[in-house]
């Protein structure tokens, strides 16, 4: 196959081992756990814009969702942090599934519409119940725990959050090239044709739908245990919208795409904190800017440039197709 | 027994009767050919077969089984697959993948295991990968077996959907004008081709404009004009049934 697996997941591995010897403190370490976050969500939600070409703009309603279910179960309950965070996923699951169904027949705008409303609704439910969920002001999460073990430290973190970013590149590379992830780009390619083939499009839609949310609602689980609290904003219609940026940007339909999206995009407000009330404008600059000039992302525009200087200028494509 | 039977078809769309009180059969192994002007109801009848439309009324049936409006992804499990007049082709995926789709229902379709990448799946696609290279040399276009579908010519593009037709190893094909947009010489290799399916052992139904194509190659030629059958039987029968000549010159 063409697709970089092993290679890219070694690369990746190697980076996120090598980083470590490169931050001088801890506000670095912290940046670069932040990236993995973001960049596990962008992953799975690439499966579903990138490779299956559904839209979400309510994917930080996941993560939101995780993130609190973490903060109300541990914190306020008790509950192991373990089972909160597998109780969240789950739930988050349920609700996707039960949702995408009438969803995902929505085409274009109107499922950009539908899911935006969806995450809008979660982040008002979420600050507006005070008493479950602490309101606008957010609310204290316990540190992370399991089996007495606490997650504690920027560097133990950082090891945690590489190492699970790793094994979502995995799976997300697993999913694409077996026949599952093969029928939901088809879909995405053809939808009828995906249909002629006997995919059951809808069920496709519906099951990249629910992992998604559920890379999104693990992550918002363990960012509420390493931040120690959690915010509505955390679920916001902003945060959605930086979810899609770092897929768009890093690329559609990349996986490796989808961490560079978001690396940059996490590291680029920390470098440019005087414009912090810019952020939300530099964010649609580089959307825009990157429809208009980079359709295909940075990654996959990138690779094809180094594919080209590779094969040089003996063969170009299509010049040896031409009928006798 | 037929494969596909046709009872007593209607479609209308608003006051338009794109077909009407239609009866026919297909029977297996044998190459079907459906011909009419512009307008006959020919695409109508076969996004009625393949679960594009729902009939007003009537019934079709694969090996007696009722299957009007069923949708598409029901049909390729009875084993029915088809091609596009205008191309459905997957731009975002390779020439061997688009192939390789067609297999779908073959292939272990879990979610979890594709997820951890079981040896079952590994093997499984190594396998696929393998039938959709075949096929690939045998609809000709095996040339592009490393090529991404975007960057193929339109003639090589409407081969590569009948090998994803046939990945599916369908029992029933259907074609819809898979001469559409070919020159001379491209048409003349498509219509080996589909000699050469049917040879297989499939049964060949096409919807197609090209009359030298059809008259070819046909066993049995259904003529449709006004979404009414205006004359069926073998190519011999129909060329020179006046009806058809009638229909086709314009005559009075």
């Amino acid at each position: 196959m063409r697709t970089p697996r092993t290679g890219g997941l070694m690369l990746l591995a190697l980076i996120v081992a090598a980083i470590p010897w490169f931050l001088p403190n801890n506000f670095y370490f912290e940046m670069a756990i932040l990236v993995g976050i973001n960049a596990i969500v962008a992953v799975g939600l690439n499966l579903l814009i990138g490779y299956a070409g559904q839209i979400s703009l309510g994917h930080a309603g996941f993560f939101g969702l995780g993130g609190y279910c973490s903060g109300i179960l541990v914190a306020t309950y008790g509950w192991p942090p373990a089972l909160a965070l597998l109780l969240g996923a789950v739930g988050v699951a349920v609700l996707a599934f039960v949702i995408a169904r009438p969803i995902l027949r929505l085409k274009g705008h109107y499922l950009a519409m539908a899911t935006l409303g969806l995450g809008i609704i979660i982040s008002i439910v979420v600050s507006t119940e005070d008493w479950l969920t602490g309101g606008p002001d957010g609310m204290y999460v316990p540190p992370f725990t399991l089996f007495g073990w606490e997650l504690y430290g920027e560097a133990v973190w950082y090891w945690v959050i590489g190492g699970l970013l790793l094994l979502a590149v995995w799976l997300a590379l697993n999913i694409i090239d077996s026949p599952v992830g093969r029928a939901l780009r088809a879909l995405h390619g053809s939808e009828v044709a995906a249909q002629v083939a006997g995919v059951d499009t809808t069920r496709a839609k519906v099951r990249v739908f629910v992992v998604s949310a559920v890379f999104a609602a693990v992550m918002g689980s363990l960012h509420a245990h390493y931040a120690g609290f959690v915010t509505p904003t955390s679920s916001g219609f902003f945060h959605s919208i930086e979810l899609v940026t770092m897929v768009v940007l890093g690329g559609m339909a990349s996986t490796f795409g989808a961490v560079v999206g978001a690396a940059i995009l996490t590291v680029l407000p920390q470098l440019l904190t005087g414009f912090e009330d810019y952020e939300m404008m530099v964010f649609g600059l580089i959307l825009m800017l990157t429809m208009i000039f980079l359709p295909q992302g940075l990654v996959p525009t990138l690779a094809r440039v180094f594919k080209r200087r590779d094969q040089g200028a003996g063969a170009i494509p299509g010049v040896d197709e031409v009928d006798p | 027994m037929s494969l596909l039977r046709v009872e007593q078809l209607n479609k209308s769309f608003g006051g338009i009767h794109a077909v009407q009180d239609l009866s026919f059969e297909v029977d297996p192994g044998t190459i079907h050919s459906v011909i009419g002007p512009n307008g006959a109801g020919k695409t109508t009848l076969f996004n009625l077969v393949t679960g594009v439309y729902t009939p007003s009324s009537g019934n079709i049936f694969m090996d007696d089984q009722p299957i009007a409006g069923r949708p598409a992804h029901v049909l390729a499990r009875l084993g029915m697959s088809r091609t596009f007049q205008n191309l459905q082709i997957c731009m975002n995926m390779t020439a061997l993948e688009n192939v390789m789709v067609g297999r779908h229902l073959h292939l272990d379709r879990r979610f979890l295991p594709a997820m951890l990448r079981l040896p079952g799946i590994v093997r499984g696609d190594r396998d696929c990968r393998d039938k959709a290279a075949e096929l690939m040399h045998f609809v000709g276009t095996g040339r592009y077996l490393d090529s991404d579908a975007a960057s193929m010519p339109y003639g090589a593009l409407k081969r590569l959907e009948i090998a994803r037709a046939l990945a599916a190893e369908p029992r029933l094909l259907l074609l819809d004008e898979p001469a559409a947009g070919l020159n001379a010489n491209e048409t003349a290799e498509v219509d080996v081709l589909i000699q050469k399916v049917a040879e297989t052992g499939v049964t060949v139904v096409l919807v197609e404009h090209d009359m030298k194509l059809v008259m070819n190659i046909s066993d049995h030629i259904l003529v449709l004009d006004y979404g009414k059958k205006l004359a069926e039987g073998t190519a011999e029968a129909v060329r020179h049934n006046p009806d058809v000549i009638a229909a086709y010159l314009g005559a009075a």
